[in-house]
């Protein structure tokens, strides 16, 4: 369901670049529609969050993180100890599908993956960028 | 303090060794005074499991593993408990399933236990299951010279909560901590009426210790950390000499002085929650005085997550927090400053981290 919605958000950005009448101009219809595209990401990401068929057992990303806090995404890429290396913020969200929800790990690109980094970083919006800070 | 540190290392240590049978924890004893006319004992508190059935006989396995643990642990505690209280949302969803399968896992406990309702164990069929099968909604009785009374701090609006086309949609609103569309929490007018007569029994010299599952202050709106009408209900506490409320609902730890009336929340044996201040985007006011834990360790399933035993000397609390994966920490009311404070942890060389 989620996936529909998001390639449906997909085609009509490509529809929006289509009609554009030269490249160094944009409108406000321009801004707006971008901005719409973007919060429309953003919503499909929250219901991923909220989403129980995400992991295996029902539980969800909102149960422990509220709002998306205590995720910190202005701190990626950044050293996981228990990683051993610097990883980029989706390798995080795939060990807490794996773990917590008991479920299987998405691809960097997945729309799924795509939509949960929209609504986790729109939620820090404002936060000053710290990379590597723990 | 030593004594509480050698009662918690052996708890710890005997929780190691549960697997190697036999136990010994007489040599730890409480050389409380017995003093004046309230004698000294201690209880237990065990909170917001969380018990989220999955399918079939299926339950998520973290969360029955940190009611196990905590229940397997209380029972070690010597001098033993007077009693146990079960601080709310022992469900995720209120099912029965969910209810019944808590109970099985509190039925190992070697005590008396005293319920506290959560809005994971309500907002499905209003209550109705759990004052059938489990306790009453509210109550209040006397221990030991102490005034105990149990709130349900968790009902709403009429018209929110009969909006709902059925008793799942409005509990799964109201099950998302952050979710929009939920409603804030309070004990209403006619628990408040009830509270009123209720304390007009009794001295002002008694001590009084009162049960919520929310806080009965005002924190942070946006999660529900937040009881709508808190200030009256401090006002009908108000005019005792000691007055102590623990909640639950917060799953972290929290304390707070408001003119008489010490506050102090209880962990969650499911899941730590992050501080307010960890969401950039509203207001909160965790009480100053509150030295906040250490940011949980997601590789560690139980980190920041926990039970407490609790002193009740001369009618003071001290609340032991026995977190299995991290430093316990204990929060005492300090009559020198008439405010819990946390001693221990607030003199480390190391100070708390509140970031990340
Ligand atoms: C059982 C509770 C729980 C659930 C469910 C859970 N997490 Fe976590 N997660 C944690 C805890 C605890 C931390 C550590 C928080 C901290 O660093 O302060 C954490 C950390 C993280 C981090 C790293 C944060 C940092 O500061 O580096 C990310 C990313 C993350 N979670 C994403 C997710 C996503 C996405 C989901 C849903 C797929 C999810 N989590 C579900 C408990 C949970
Ligand atoms: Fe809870
Ligand atoms: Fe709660």
């Amino acid at each position: 369901m989620a996936k529909s919605k998001f390639a449906a958000v997909a085609a009509s950005i490509v529809g929006a670049w289509a009609f554009s009448a030269s490249a160094d101009e944009f409108t406000e219809e321009d801004l707006a529609l971008w901005q719409a595209e973007y919060m429309a990401a953003v919503d499909v990401g929250r219901g991923v969050f909220t989403d129980p068929a995400l992991g295996t057992n029902g539980v969800v990303c909102a149960q422990c993180h509220p709002n998306g806090s205590n995720i910190h995404p202005e701190t990626y890429p950044k050293f996981q100890k228990q990683l051993g290396q610097v990883v980029p913020l989706w390798v995080m969200i795939n060990w807490c599908i794996r773990n917590p929800l008991e479920g299987e790990e998405l691809a960097a690109d997945d729309p799924r993956m795509i939509a949960l980094l929209a609504y986790i970083t729109h939620e820090r919006r404002g936060v000053a960028l710290e990379p590597g800070k723990h | 303090m030593v004594k509480t540190l050698s009662r918690r290392s052996l708890i710890r240590g005997a929780s190691a060794l549960t697997a190697g049978g036999v136990l010994d924890l007489t040599l730890v004893n409480l050389a409380f005074g017995q003093g004046g006319a309230q004698p000294d004992f201690t209880f237990a508190y065990i909170s917001d499991s969380h018990i989220q059935h999955v399918k079939g006989t299926k339950f998520v396995r973290n969360w029955d593993r940190g009611l196990k643990r905590a229940v397997a642990e209380c029972n070690l505690l010597n001098p033993k408990p007077d009693f146990v209280v079960f601080g709310g949302d022992l469900a995720q969803l209120g099912k029965k399933e969910e209810l019944d399968h808590g109970l099985e896992l509190l039925s190992p406990l070697r005590y008396d236990v005293k319920y506290v309702l959560g809005e994971h164990d309500y907002y499905l069929d209003l209550g109705e299951y759990w004052a059938d099968k489990i306790s009453p909604h509210y109550y209040s009785w006397d221990h030991k010279g102490v005034h105990f009374i149990t709130l349900n701090s968790i009902v709403t609006h009429d018209e929110w909560t009969n909006k709902w086309s059925s008793g799942e949609e409005r509990m799964g609103v109201m099950a998302g901590l952050d979710d929009p569309r939920g409603s804030p929490f309070m004990v209403g007018a006619a628990q408040r009426q009830w509270l009123a007569n209720d304390l007009a029994k009794i001295p002002k010299s008694t001590p009084v210790v009162v049960f919520s599952h929310s806080p009965l202050q005002k924190i942070f709106k946006n999660w529900n950390f937040w009881t709508d009408d808190a200030e009256e209900v401090q006002a009908l506490l108000a005019p005792f000499d000691k007055v102590t409320v623990i909640y639950g609902h917060v799953h972290q730890i929290q304390y707070n002085q408001i003119g008489n009336i010490s506050f102090h929340s209880v962990m969650a044996t499911a899941w730590p929650w992050p501080y307010p201040e960890s969401y950039s985007q509203a207001e909160n006011y965790l009480p100053v005085i509150t030295v906040p834990m250490n940011r949980a360790d997601p590789f560690h399933e139980r980190d920041a997550t926990g039970w407490q035993f609790i002193d009740v000397q001369t009618g003071n609390l001290a609340i032991n927090y026995s977190l299995p994966d991290n430093s316990p920490r204990r929060v005492a009311f300090n009559p020198e400053t008439g405010m819990p404070e946390d001693s221990e942890f607030e003199t480390r060389s190391i100070p708390p981290q509140k970031h990340f």
